[in-house]
């Protein structure tokens, strides 16, 4: 096989992955511009002719941009208890000296091994124990809680890695330590932390099954059990629900081309580390 | 310790000021320094300590307790002992269950992982919209769950898109009841999740291609080996702690699968397609049977952490230093 070859085959499976990534979506999203009957004549065609009431009558629905605020509501506080706690606790294990240090981060570390998706049954318990049930914080709080681990598992090495003579400068300038961590490390930070928010909110962002359990009523649901919800009522308007998927793809795929390096990064540097 | 370095500091640089002045501060400081960095360290630790503990490792707690008695979660518990337990592991759902998430695994090790290196390699060179290729092949893996079974659940709907390229290729013959034949729900389902999951094992491969230096491929080349055997016998050996890693990422992953499934067929049709996570919140959440779910839960996790460890200890060692964490890390 020459080179010539060998790059020709390689555009080849270039083009075969990206059609077979792009067609769903494309189906999804052109999809909602056709009508349920002509998506029942011809599964396949384009619109003839577009018709716009699908996306017109969602984007005018309450219900669509109320799932999109509280999943956007759940997933800031989700983010920023996780981040902000995280770092604080990647802080005091990368930068003190104490007894128990290395106990306290195999603790944290453990809670790679607890996935918030096995945990949900018990949490819903222990949620409606402590009337945290059809509540935002009730899911943005334990979401906050399982994302610890990795948040602290990404910062401490890299709060380790920042130099001592920096510390003592500002010591020595008359920041306390807790000032250094503030105005010093943490903007030093700011690629770790991109990584571990950007981890943070895209789980929050995604869950569903943790909602599903705390939530009952419509008006509280999240973006993913809004869709699943829509999907099971109006699962005969095909085409209507198809326009509400495209929608619904719309916030993650905009954030994902806005922070794409980010977030390729982060998601792929968090993992191998 | 990094307080003594500061301390220790503060003499030299001082060193026009007073020599009291500067002992006293040394001799004062330790004392105060140890109270204070307690404090910090309360401060710095104790509140996500309390959502951890609070939110983890507690909830945790509570499905061990729980499974060991028979509660609807509004009555009076009943202890039942290890009933629960020996109830879901004798019964027949659930058993098949495990195998399904068991089958979902194997399936993902034997198909997703040859596809994805094959593709990775195919991919790591210099090709035209290499960034624009990276990024379409990741935008599935950013998609919720539970909006990627909602567009497959119409794409594949009896009459959908799918039944109609087939007829439009001439392969009407192929059509199944895609989503409701017990026999191929299982298969159904795995494509499904490989459409969302391959891009992220090509771009977790590409990226671990990408630190292999070329130094090692040139000389590997300069020494007679054909590009096959460099592939083999250089670069997969190098790749292999990104493939490990991979690895312990689908099990587990498969191990836990939930949203797809209940969203597109629930566990159906007539349990062929449920997972232990859609057993668990079928009896336990839809059913009221808190006791049990409960149990169900404490099992799913005693299969992940056995999974864990083992996978941690037998693969992972050679990769990590032992650290529990490894695998994530």
């Amino acid at each position: 096989m020459t080179r010539r070859t060998g790059v020709l085959v390689a555009y080849f499976a270039a083009g075969l992955v990206v059609a077979v990534t792009v067609a769903p979506l494309l189906y999804v999203i052109i999809g909602g511009f056709r009508t349920t009957g002509q998506l029942n004549t011809d599964p396949t065609g384009l619109p003839h002719p577009w018709v716009w009431q699908n996306y017109a009558a969602i984007l005018s629905s309450p219900s669509f941009w109320g799932f999109l605020g509280n999943s956007a509501l759940i997933a800031v506080i989700a983010t920023v208890l996780a981040v902000g706690l995280g770092s604080m606790v990647a802080f005091a294990l990368a930068r003190y000296t104490f007894r128990g240090r290395e106990a306290f981060y195999t603790l944290f570390t453990l809670g790679l091994l607890f996935p918030l998706g096995v945990a949900s049954l018990p949490l819903y318990l222990w949620l409606r124990q402590l009337h945290m049930l059809e509540n935002p914080l009730g899911v943005a709080i334990p979401e906050a809680a399982f994302s610890l681990p990795v948040t602290v598992v990404v910062l401490r090495p890299f709060m380790r890695a920042i130099p001592t003579e920096i510390e003592d400068a500002a010591l020595l300038d008359g920041t306390g330590r807790l000032g250094f961590f503030w105005r010093v490390l943490l903007p030093l930070c700011k690629p770790a932390l991109a990584t571990v928010a950007i981890l943070a909110f895209v789980v929050s962002w995604n869950a569903y099954l943790l909602p599903l359990l705390v939530f009952n009523e419509s008006a509280n649901f999240t973006l993913p059990l809004g869709v699943a919800t829509f999907q099971s009522q109006y699962s005969q308007d095909t085409a209507r629900v198809l326009a509400f998927t495209a929608l619904s793809m719309v916030p993650a795929l905009g954030f994902f081309a806005v922070a794409e390096r980010q977030i390729i990064g982060g998601l792929t540097g968090a993992v191998k580390g | 310790m990094s307080t003594q370095t500061a301390a220790a500091a503060v003499p030299d640089t001082g060193a026009r000021a007073p020599a009291s002045a500067a002992s006293a501060l040394v001799r004062r400081r330790p004392r105060r320094t140890g109270w204070r960095t307690r404090l910090e360290l309360v401060l710095l630790l104790g509140p996500a300590l309390v959502l951890f503990v609070g939110f983890v490792l507690v909830p945790i707690g509570i499905a061990g307790y729980y499974s060991l008695y028979q509660w609807n979660g509004f009555g009076p518990l009943s202890f039942i002992g290890l009933h629960n337990y020996t109830d879901a592991l004798t019964g027949p759902v659930f058993r098949a269950a495990i195998g399904h998430n068991v089958l979902i695994a194997v399936l993902s090790v034997v198909v997703q992982l040859p596809i994805s290196v094959g593709l990775a390699l195919l991919l790591n060179r210099k090709l035209r919209g290499q960034s624009v290729l990276r990024a379409v092949v990741f935008a599935p893996y950013v998609l919720s769950e539970a909006v990627t079974a909602v567009a497959w659940l119409l794409i594949l709907q009896p009459g959908g898109a799918v039944d109609g390229v087939l007829a439009g290729l001439g392969l009407g013959g192929l059509v199944r009841q895609w989503l409701a034949d017990p026999s191929i729900v299982l298969y159904t389902l795995f494509v499904v999740i490989t459409w969302k999951y391959i891009g992220f094992g090509i771009i977790l491969l590409l990226a671990g291609l990408q630190a292999i230096p070329s130094e090692l491929r040139e000389a590997a080349a300069i020494d007679g080996c054909s590009p096959w055997q460099t592939t083999r016998h250089v670069v997969l050996p190098l790749l292999g702690p990104t493939i490990r890693i991979w690895v312990f990422l689908s099990v587990i992953g498969s191990l836990q699968l939930f949203d797809v499934v209940w969203i597109m067929t629930a566990g159906g049709p007539a349990n062929a397609s449920t997972t232990m996570a859609t057993y668990l919140v079928d009896h336990g959440f839809k059913r009221y049977e808190f006791g049990y779910g409960s149990a169900v839960a404490v099992v799913l996790f005693v299969v992940c952490f056995a999974f864990a460890l083992l996978y941690q200890r037998f693969a992972l060692r050679r990769d990590t230093e032992g650290a529990l964490t490894g695998a994530v890390s």
